[in-house]
């Protein structure tokens, strides 16, 4: 076991906590509160969801960074992932 | 010209109360005239930190609500008679001040001192706003953990909102040893994440607990931490000093005492 452990190359906890603090701050810094968040993500569910059929379980929306097209480095984003089941019959709209 | 210092961090623990001491004490073997005020009511340690614990009559509550004259609150420092404390009261609760009084108050004592240091509490309710509502300046202490550079973040955010005229950080804490093998944040790593001045790093040390335990800060002695606060000392006042190096090699007896200790 221990002899494994020595090639098994870990990330050094250093820049893992550098990592998490960024992701961390970039929400801090843009006052977005958990209660804004929960909010934003029902209304996106609402607008969606009159268009498609989406898997609301598995959905997941945060705020976080993303490189500039215009390149002036790291911008914040939000990033939504939203799965869905099945588009709604086109002919109806 | 004087100038009205706050001292704060956010998060607790980080050695907001130590690097008060540490500087204030500092700046008066500089040869300025310094005043510390505890502003952590119901918390006061400044007092412990300083070793003055045994002198307090009156209080920082007491002179705001104007049961003795501020001189009669100050209480002057061992060693250095250009060094006075106005100690926090500890039966009361932060509420039994307001901002206002604070900024009256660090405006009469600025007229006195070169310097007026505030010891922050922790948090950011209503010690904070008492403890900056004076303040020209703010040296905000962090030391290289999530949760203490999340809390720092807020506050220089927090002492931006304030118009408070210059933040400066001090890194507090840092390990060496760590930051080598990759398991802990370094102080480059620190001031890129929260984008603001370095004025001091500061190592861990041992020397910090024992000079602790006795009430004599450190600063300005041989050991690392008080070399790396002298020097914090020296850039607060105005002067350029390099970055102490922080990688001293262990003296030959260490090393030695240590292969021992390793077979």
């Amino acid at each position: 076991m221990g002899l494994f452990d020595m090639f098994k190359k870990n990330k050094a906890s250093g820049s893992v906590a550098k990592d998490r603090l960024k992701l961390v701050l970039v929400s801090d810094r843009a006052g977005c509160s958990p209660e804004i968040m929960e909010a934003l993500k029902n209304e996106i569910i609402q607008v969606i969801s009159k268009y498609m059929e989406i898997d609301t379980d598995n959905l997941n929306i945060q705020i976080t960074q993303t490189e500039s097209d215009t390149g002036n480095g790291f911008v914040p984003a939000i990033c939504a992932n939203i799965p869905i089941k099945d588009v709604k019959n086109r002919s109806k709209i | 010209m004087s100038e009205v210092i706050v001292i704060t961090s956010g998060k607790g623990g980080v050695g907001k109360t130590t690097t008060s001491a540490n500087v204030g004490t500092g700046l008066a073997k500089l040869g300025y005239s310094v005043v510390l005020i505890d502003t952590d009511i119901g918390l006061r340690n400044l007092d412990v930190v300083l070793g003055l614990e045994n002198r307090i009559v009156y209080n920082l509550v007491d002179v705001v609500e104007g049961n003795c004259r501020i001189k009669q609150a100050l209480i002057k420092d061992k060693r250095y008679d250009k060094l006075f404390l106005l100690p926090s009261a500890q039966t009361r609760d932060k509420t039994s001040v307001t901002p206002e009084q604070m900024k009256k108050l660090t405006d009469e004592l600025r007229e006195e001192f070169d310097y007026v240091l505030l010891d922050c509490p922790a948090g950011i309710e209503q010690g904070f706003k008492n403890a900056i509502a004076g303040a020209d300046r703010a040296l905000v202490v962090t030391t290289p953990e999530v949760a203490a550079i999340r809390d720092a973040d807020r506050i220089i955010g927090l002492l931006e909102a304030n118009e408070i005229g210059r933040t400066d950080l001090i890194v507090n804490r840092l390990r060496m040893d760590m930051v080598k093998r990759g398991d802990m944040m370094s102080t480059d790593d620190v001031v890129d994440i929260l984008a603001v001045n370095l004025i001091g790093v500061v190592p861990d040390d041992e020397h910090i607990v024992v000079s602790t335990n006795q009430g004599e800060p450190l600063v300005g002695d041989d050991s690392l931490a008080g070399k790396a606060y002298m020097n914090i000392c020296r850039r607060v006042i105005g002067e350029e000093v390099p970055m102490l190096d922080l990688n001293v090699s262990e003296g030959f007896f260490a090393k030695l005492g240590k292969l021992f200790k390793k077979n």
